[in-house]
């Protein structure tokens, strides 16, 4: 099939969904919708249909952003507006299917919102929501809205699009021309110039060349890129076949961590699919480029993540970091020039050939263009994932989208970045979410993971909690991170049982200063930034504990878990 | 135990990762049985041409590899940050004692393999847990202690008797 028959044939297929006989229900099943009880929700709808006697197309959807209200249930009734219910159990399914698909009235009380153009009686525009009012969703585009597992609803919203067009109407070096002038930055932690990383992978001749994508993702708080990789796996593939069509790549992977079952599934669907459709393998498209992609798994390790230490796992063995030089870009995977980025770098990438460099450029804040990802989690009012335009700040992500702490208490803190990437104090709320603003703040804006604290937490708690996870964490290859945080992690536990001694702050400056200097890659070299930060916000609350010899919040005195168990 | 045979060496040869290694056939030995049998370290050393030392040095990396068979039901317990904020020390307190045991590790009569997990990527639901696999958000001591009673009470995943 042409790319023109395939586009014609999704469509078809999109109006007959929306538009056709029955009605449209979208289960959201990603991981925050499984967590919250999806499945049961699931198993509810069919048997109420079933009992009712009405016929409805049900499909189980990615993530639509305001994970607090999950499980989500969206009806669409032939032609008409969605209506978003929040909070479904099986209980309340039913009467959604009673009312709602069967009589066609709406249960006001139980909706969150309607998306589309009819407004419906007694609810709320979900686009009012303050989750929803400041979004520009461009990664996120189709995350809740189309079912992951059918590459044709992919299809039918502009899919593959991009990759159709740069096969036929641009060179390799147009497209890296676009992805410079998008300013893209990646999202993976460090920042760096997307176009620029592209351009040394370009640069060189060899025949087989990799392009990786990194859905590790193991900084708790953030879930952005499985909830991509889940809810619209197709844009990531497509990204990853656009990386190396501009780079002359000829082999991919999509790295993820095992035991995430939803993302690991729809990613291996999709590539299958892809490869159905000719969007994969030999001359994509009828065109003379070609490029594989396969799903590579890793086993839990955080340092996995890193790029050297991920290109360790996909060849089988302990993921610990190499020594650079040599950089990827010269001897990477199997020894052959190899590009990483991010999830959510490349499901932008779609989006940028489709629409022009200078449209992503124009959204967003100094060097920092388009959209920051966000993961919204802790005691806030709302959590889940946005997609908002860089720029925007601190005090409107926190009370504005996320509506605040939650029973009215105060903020205390929060911790970007992943647990690397530290703490940062009430003071701090007026910062941009922009990558050089929060460097400059000595904080890292990262992948996007924002995890609020309130009033009731205690620092000391919570350093030790973020080390014992850095700790465990540690691959164990370079020993100033192996005993650095180890180290780190004693002291710390002393201080929590009010132990602490004087000088404990001063000793665990001088372990962290050497972590810094001789860590072999970033989870060593930003080890220290937890404590440095938290001391840097909180002085007086860790002396409290040392030289009082006292808790202020109490939370030190209750049990801790953590692994005892380290890596061997 | 032939039977055990059979299902590593198929376990390994129907992998569903294309570029085979070491990692990639531990992990499906692990997804298929559950844990890694000595067998299976023989197995895949034979099939990617490395040692049993090789393959030791992996297996013993990675902390989701076990080396002896998983007991009846699985629970994994998040320890991560945003569900420390959440109350995850009450959340494991309530359900170590509700299991019967002090922390990580397996109940004596098999039935039960408790593990913590650094983050299972639903942070927004915090606490969260998953019993045999599905995840479970939200959780208070007292749910929690209702997920262990109803973990133990349904069919092991895996039929009788662990693996
Ligand atoms: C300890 C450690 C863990 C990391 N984990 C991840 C991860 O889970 N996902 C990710 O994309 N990048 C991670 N990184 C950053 C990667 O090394 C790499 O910079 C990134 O994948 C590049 O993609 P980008 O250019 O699109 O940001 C990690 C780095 C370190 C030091
Ligand atoms: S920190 Fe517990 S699920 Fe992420």
């Amino acid at each position: 099939m042409s790319f023109v028959e395939l586009a014609a044939e999704a469509d078809r297929r999109w109006k007959s969904l929306t538009e056709g006989e029955t009605p449209w229900i979208r289960v959201g099943a990603a991981l925050c919708g499984k967590a919250a009880g999806s499945d049961a929700v699931l198993v509810a709808l069919e048997s109420s249909l079933q009992r009712h006697g009405v016929a409805a197309q049900i499909s189980e959807v990615g993530c639509l952003g305001p994970c607090f209200a999950e499980p989500l249930v969206d009806v669409q009734l032939p032609g008409g507006s969605r209506v978003i219910y929040r909070d479904v159990t099986p209980e309340t399914a039913e009467e959604i299917v009673a009312s709602h698909v069967v009589l066609g009235t709406p249960v006001a009380h139980l909706a969150l919102g309607y998306i589309g153009e009819s407004s419906i009686d007694g609810i709320p525009a979900l686009s009012a929501h303050p989750m929803k009012a400041s979004e520009t969703r461009i990664a996120l585009r189709n995350a809740g809205n189309i079912d992951p597992g059918d590459i044709y609803q992919y299809i039918a919203n502009g899919g593959y699009q991009a990759l159709n067009q740069s096969l036929t109407e641009m060179t390799a070096q147009e497209m890296l021309e676009q992805v410079n002038a998008s300013g893209l930055r990646g999202r993976g932690g460090a920042a760096f110039a997307t176009g620029t990383k592209w351009n040394f992978l370009a640069g060189s001749k060899e025949p087989v060349k990799y392009v990786l994508c990194n859905c590790e993702e193991g900084d708790p708080g953030a879930f952005n890129d499985k909830g991509i990789l889940e809810s619209d796996p197709h844009t990531v593939v497509e990204g990853i076949i656009l990386a190396g069509y501009a780079t002359g790549a000829s082999n991919g992977y999509i790295f993820v961590r095992h035991g995430h079952d939803g993302p690991v599934d729809r990613a291996r669907g999709a590539v299958e699919q892809a490869y159905e459709l000719g969007l994969l393998g030999q001359n994509i498209l009828g065109s003379d480029y070609s490029f594989d992609l396969e799903v590579a798994l890793t086993g839990d390790s955080y340092v996995s993540g890193e790029e050297t230490a991920l290109m360790e796992a996909i060849e089988g063995k302990r993921s610990m970091p190499r020594y650079r030089p040599p950089f990827p870009a010269q001897v990477g995977l199997f020894g052959k020039p190899t590009n990483i980025n991010n999830v959510k770098t490349l499901a932008y990438v779609p989006e940028i050939v489709a629409k022009g460099g200078a449209w992503f450029a124009g959204i967003g804040h100094g060097r920092s263009t388009g959209t920051a990802i966000l993961c919204l989690s802790g005691p806030l009012n709302y959590t889940g994932m946005v997609e908002v335009p860089m720029g925007l700040n601190l005090n409107q992500v926190l009370y504005e989208i996320a509506g605040g702490i939650k029973g009215g208490k105060d903020l205390k803190l929060v911790q970007t970045g992943g647990p690397l990437g530290g703490v940062l104090g009430v003071d701090n709320m007026d910062l941009a979410l922009d990558f050089e603003v929060f460097r400059e703040a000595g904080a890292i804006l990262g992948s996007g993971g924002i995890i609020a604290a309130d009033e009731d937490t205690c620092i000391v708690d919570l350093t030790r909690a973020l080390i014992a996870f850095c700790q465990y964490e540690s691959c164990g290859k370079c020993f100033p991170c192996r005993m650095g945080m180890s180290h780190l992690l004693e002291v710390l536990e002393r201080i929590c049982r009010l132990e602490g001694e004087r000088g404990d702050l001063e000793l665990m400056r001088s372990v962290g200063l050497n972590m810094q200097a001789g860590s072999l890659c970033g989870h060593g070299q930003l080890g220290f930034n937890p404590v440095s930060s938290a001391i840097k916000y909180f002085g007086p609350e860790f002396d409290a504990h040392v030289l009082e010899r006292r808790c202020p919040t109490g939370a030190c005195l209750g049990v801790k878990f953590s692994p005892k168990l380290t890596r061997r | 135990m032939d039977g055990l045979k059979q299902r590593i060496t198929a376990a390994i040869h129907n992998q569903p990762q294309p570029t085979v290694t070491v990692l990639s056939s531990l992990l499906a030995v692990e997804d298929a049985i559950g844990y890694i049998p000595k067998d299976a370290v023989e197995e895949v050393a034979d099939l990617t041409g490395t040692t049993i030392n090789d393959v030791w040095a992996v297996a013993s990396f990675y902390p989701n590899f076990r080396f002896d068979p998983p007991c009846e039901h699985q629970l994994e317990l998040c320890w991560g940050p945003s569900c420390h904020l959440m109350g995850a020390m009450a959340v494991i307190a309530a359900a170590l004692d509700q299991v019967g045991v002090e922390g990580e590790g397996d109940t004596s009569d098999g039935k039960l393999s408790l593990r913590y997990n650094t983050c299972l990527g639903a942070c927004a639901q915090a606490p969260v847990i998953s019993a045999d696999h599905n995840l479970m958000g939200r959780q208070s001591p007292e749910k929690v202690r209702a997920a262990v009673t109803a973990l133990l009470a349904s069919p092991s995943p895996h039929g009788q008797g662990g693996n």
